[in-house]
């Protein structure tokens, strides 16, 4: 009797793992019958960069000025979280020492010193993001953006430990609350997703350029793609010197700052 | 043949197809009203032939999974505009596509989905992140437990 | 077997209560968390992990010591450690549940998580933590199970069962050398990136894990008829010593390297772990209690009546387990995140929530390890080991 028990059993356990198989060969039979296409306005680039005309954001800007940080908060409805660690950030300034530690000496101008230094996503080429998360949630896209998949984030935090800029923000709470204007056309995000800058790839793909850079109105910030030697970009890099956050750690940063 | 522990063994599975079958028996005979969602829009009333992405049948039993074959293309691959089996093409976006014809979300999205017995808060939860027609106004900051500092 | 952990004395039944109480107290807390997210916690955009993870990364390591109890005995036939492998193995169990939990616990989206199965990427280390924990877990209930009813049944384990054993030995090195590699390959995190940081994890496995399973045993044999013998216990004291002075060796190693270089960056968390950084301070008594610990550990062992007085034994062995505690539980993770990329220091303390989620976790633990010592005792008592 005890016998015959296991082998039943043995004999309905193969029965419905044959049965279960059955969608497997449904799936596999099945063929893609529907298209997608990109919006042929799309703007295309092998890799999209950005330089920051520190330059012409201190100078041609007025005192104070966050023309870039307010349009990105608009177009992508980021909170305004009141509890300071629990911040969303997708591009805001800092101080010299800060953005570039361990580059600070103490003799720089005053300006250097004091001024603000924008920071963002870096969109690094070798992302230590991309290489950590464990569900390709944040992943490469084929312009070189790294871009995030808030449908399939678990919430592990993998990708803040290892991004060297600090650009990724944790939704620590539900943001919906915190957003002052929703902007319809952008989702918000969900509670336990991590999020950062995604260069406006929702605007790229309709032609449009990212928000910040058409919201600054000192022309300081150069959008472009980074292999082409004959976009504005490339040129404004090999006319000015610029320097990269933390270019030391391999990471390949897609944000220049032009000094 | 013998069955050990018989009487226990009856009675467990007494009990479970009892439980396994709650939603049935709990529900039957009870009357439900139909779900009657409602293509009362401005947009739709202008179609002269009124249509879906797909066909009616399809799209009440497929839409979830076209939006989530949808998304994947947008975010992953970067691909925007679907060409339906009709040769139409389409944004593939909740906010811009779906909702340009359907912004009535209570009375046809809602509808269904409670029918359907889906927790309204949370199942589907596409709407906890993309924003409901009707919902164009500034979020008020409500109270989201307590703040720790 | 498993009905021998449903009967048991009032003493047995009041732990398993007691427990129980914790692990609700915990659930309770949890279900704030899952209420509100993870903002019930003390984390931030800057420690972005806090305790769960640093909790989760030491008991990797208590899992992994059980390999200090199955290698002698399986591979260099060292038979005293006969009858206390099954402990090893059922603390290993314990221990990797622990950590599953605490993952689960750290999770934004925890209803997502098997999206690390539907999507594999080789390229993350989590993957790999994912996939080598659960291996090691599955290991140890196959192993301990089959051994412990062959036991019972007065008969040898089955033969398939030796090859797991085999696997079971270099599977737990790799659960703590994976698990270092979560953090010791992160570019920009100096603290963390250290080529020695697998070994290190290692070597203070070795000496806590043991250590815990020293003070279990001479639990066990206070108050069961089973007794796992002094002989196995010194021999495991034995390893605990080594593994203490290679884990405070390499503690040294670290500060040489940071401070005879002067280079900033790698200073700055030893800095902040145990003098403070920029006026904040809230590691410094845990990493003094450390050093404190370690030291008392190191003596108390060195001490040649430690095998002979019992209480200098548990004396040791507590400060040995609770040092490393400090070390790996309470220190090393959160001490990583500070400065944080910007060269700024923010520090972290966990909330009360969170505090009592882990707490509940560490309950579910030990009453997981309760039940299965249960067992593991009755068999033990019953064939008169």
């Amino acid at each position: 009797m005890e016998k015959s028990r296991r082998d039943f059993l043995k004999i309905g356990g193969i029965c419905a793992l044959g049965l279960s198989s059955l969608d497997v060969a449904d799936a596999f039979a099945k063929k893609r019958v529907t298209e997608f296409l990109t919006n042929p306005k799309a703007g295309t680039a092998k890799r999209w960069a950005m330089a920051i005309d520190v330059k012409k954001c201190w100078n041609e800007g007025n005192e104070g000025c966050t023309e870039c940080i307010l349009a990105c908060d608009l177009a992508h409805n980021i909170p305004d979280i009141p509890v300071k660690r629990q911040e969303v950030k997708w591009i805001w300034n800092e101080k010299y020492e800060n953005a570039f530690p361990g580059q600070e000496e103490s003799m720089e101008p005053k300006e250097v010193k004091d001024k603000p230094f924008m920071v963002l996503c870096n969109h690094c080429l070798h992302a230590p993001c991309v290489r950590v998360c464990p569900t390709q949630a944040t992943f490469k896209d084929p312009d070189g953006i790294t871009m995030m998949d808030f449908h399939r984030c678990i919430g592990c935090r993998y990708c803040m430990a290892a991004c060297p800029y600090g650009a990724r923000s944790f939704n620590w709470r539900d943001p919906r609350p915190y957003v002052k204007k929703i902007n319809p056309d952008f989702p918000t995000r969900d509670r336990g997703v991590v999020e950062k800058c995604d260069f406006c790839v929702e605007r790229l793909a309709i032609g449009k350029i990212p928000a910040c850079v058409e919201a600054c109105k000192s022309k300081a910030l150069i959008f472009g793609d980074l292999d082409d030697p004959e976009s504005e970009l490339r040129k404004a890099l090999a006319s000015r010197f610029s320097i990269q956050r933390k270019p030391e750690l391999g990471t390949m940063p897609g944000v220049y700052y032009l000094i | 043949m013998k069955i050990y522990d018989g009487k226990y063994i009856l009675i467990g599975l007494l009990v479970f197809v009892g439980l396994a079958t709650f939603p049935i028996w709990f529900d039957h005979g009870k009357a439900v009203a139909p779900a009657d969602p409602s293509l009362n829009t401005p947009v739709i009333a202008g179609m002269m032939v009124k249509h879906c992405i797909l066909p009616k049948d399809q799209m009440i039993t497929e839409h979830m999974k076209l939006l989530n074959v949808w998304r994947t293309e947008v975010v992953r691959y970067g691909k925007r505009v679907y060409v339906a089996p009709n040769g139409e093409k389409y944004e593939m976006s909740l906010e811009t596509e779906c909702f340009r014809c359907h912004s009535n979300k209570a009375e046809f999205c809602d509808r269904c989905h409670n029918f359907a017995g889906l927790d309204k808060a949370s199942d589907p939860y596409c709407f906890s992140c993309h924003v409901v027609p009707s919902e164009k106004k500034p979020g008020a900051v409500a109270m989201v437990g307590k703040e720790s500092k | 077997m498993l009905e021998r952990a449903l009967t048991g004395s009032d003493k047995y039944k009041r732990l398993l209560g007691g427990l129980l109480i914790l692990m609700g107290l915990g659930f309770a807390a949890y279900l704030t968390q899952w209420e509100h997210g993870l903002m019930i916690t003390g984390m931030g955009r800057d420690v972005s992990w806090g305790f769960y993870i640093a909790q989760f990364t030491f008991l990797v390591g208590v899992a992994a010591s059980a390999v200090m109890v199955v290698l002698p005995y399986y591979v260099h036939d060292v038979k005293v450690f006969g009858k206390i492998t099954i402990l090893g193995e059922f603390l290993a169990i314990a221990s990797v549940i622990m950590c599953l939990l605490f993952i689960m616990a750290d999770l934004g989206k925890p209803m997502r998580v098997l999206n690390v199965l539907l999507y594999p990427t080789p390229n993350s280390i989590l993957f790999w933590d994912m996939v080598v924990l659960n291996g090691y877990l599955l290991l140890n209930v196959f192993i301990g199970w089959n051994v412990l009813e062959a036991e019972r049944k007065g008969t040898h384990y089955p033969k398939w069962v030796k090859p797991l054993i085999y696997l079971s030995i270099p599977w737990a090195v790799s659960i703590h050398t994976v698990t270092a590699f979560l953090i010791c390959g992160l570019p920009g995190r100096e603290f963390w990136l250290t080529a020695i940081m697998a070994a290190r994890f290692l070597a203070s496995a070795f000496c806590s894990g043991p250590a815990l399973l020293i003070l279990l045993a001479l639990i066990v044999k206070k108050y069961t008829k089973f007794d796992p013998g002094m002989e196995a216990i010194n021999k495991l004291l034995t390893v605990v010593t080594y593994a203490m002075l290679i884990s405070v060796f390499f503690v040294i190693l670290e500060f040489f390297s940071a401070f005879y270089s002067n280079i900033p960056s790698h200073m700055e968390t030893l800095k902040y772990m145990f003098f403070g950084l920029d006026g904040k301070h809230a590691l410094v008594p845990f990493m003094w209690l450390f050093v404190i610990l370690a030291i008392a550990g190191v003596a108390l062992l060195m001490h040649p009546n430690v095998r002979k007085n019992e209480n200098l034994l548990i004396a040791a062995c507590c400060c040995v387990f609770f040092s490393m505690y400090l070390d790996k539980g309470v220190g090393l993770i959160v001490g990583g995140f500070v400065p944080n990329m910007f060269g700024q220091v923010h520090e972290y303390m966990p909330t009360i929530p969170e505090l009592m989620i882990a707490i509940g976790i560490w309950a579910t633990g030990f009453f997981i390890l309760s039940v299965l010592y249960k067992i593991a005792v009755s068999v033990k008592e019953e064939v008169g080991a």
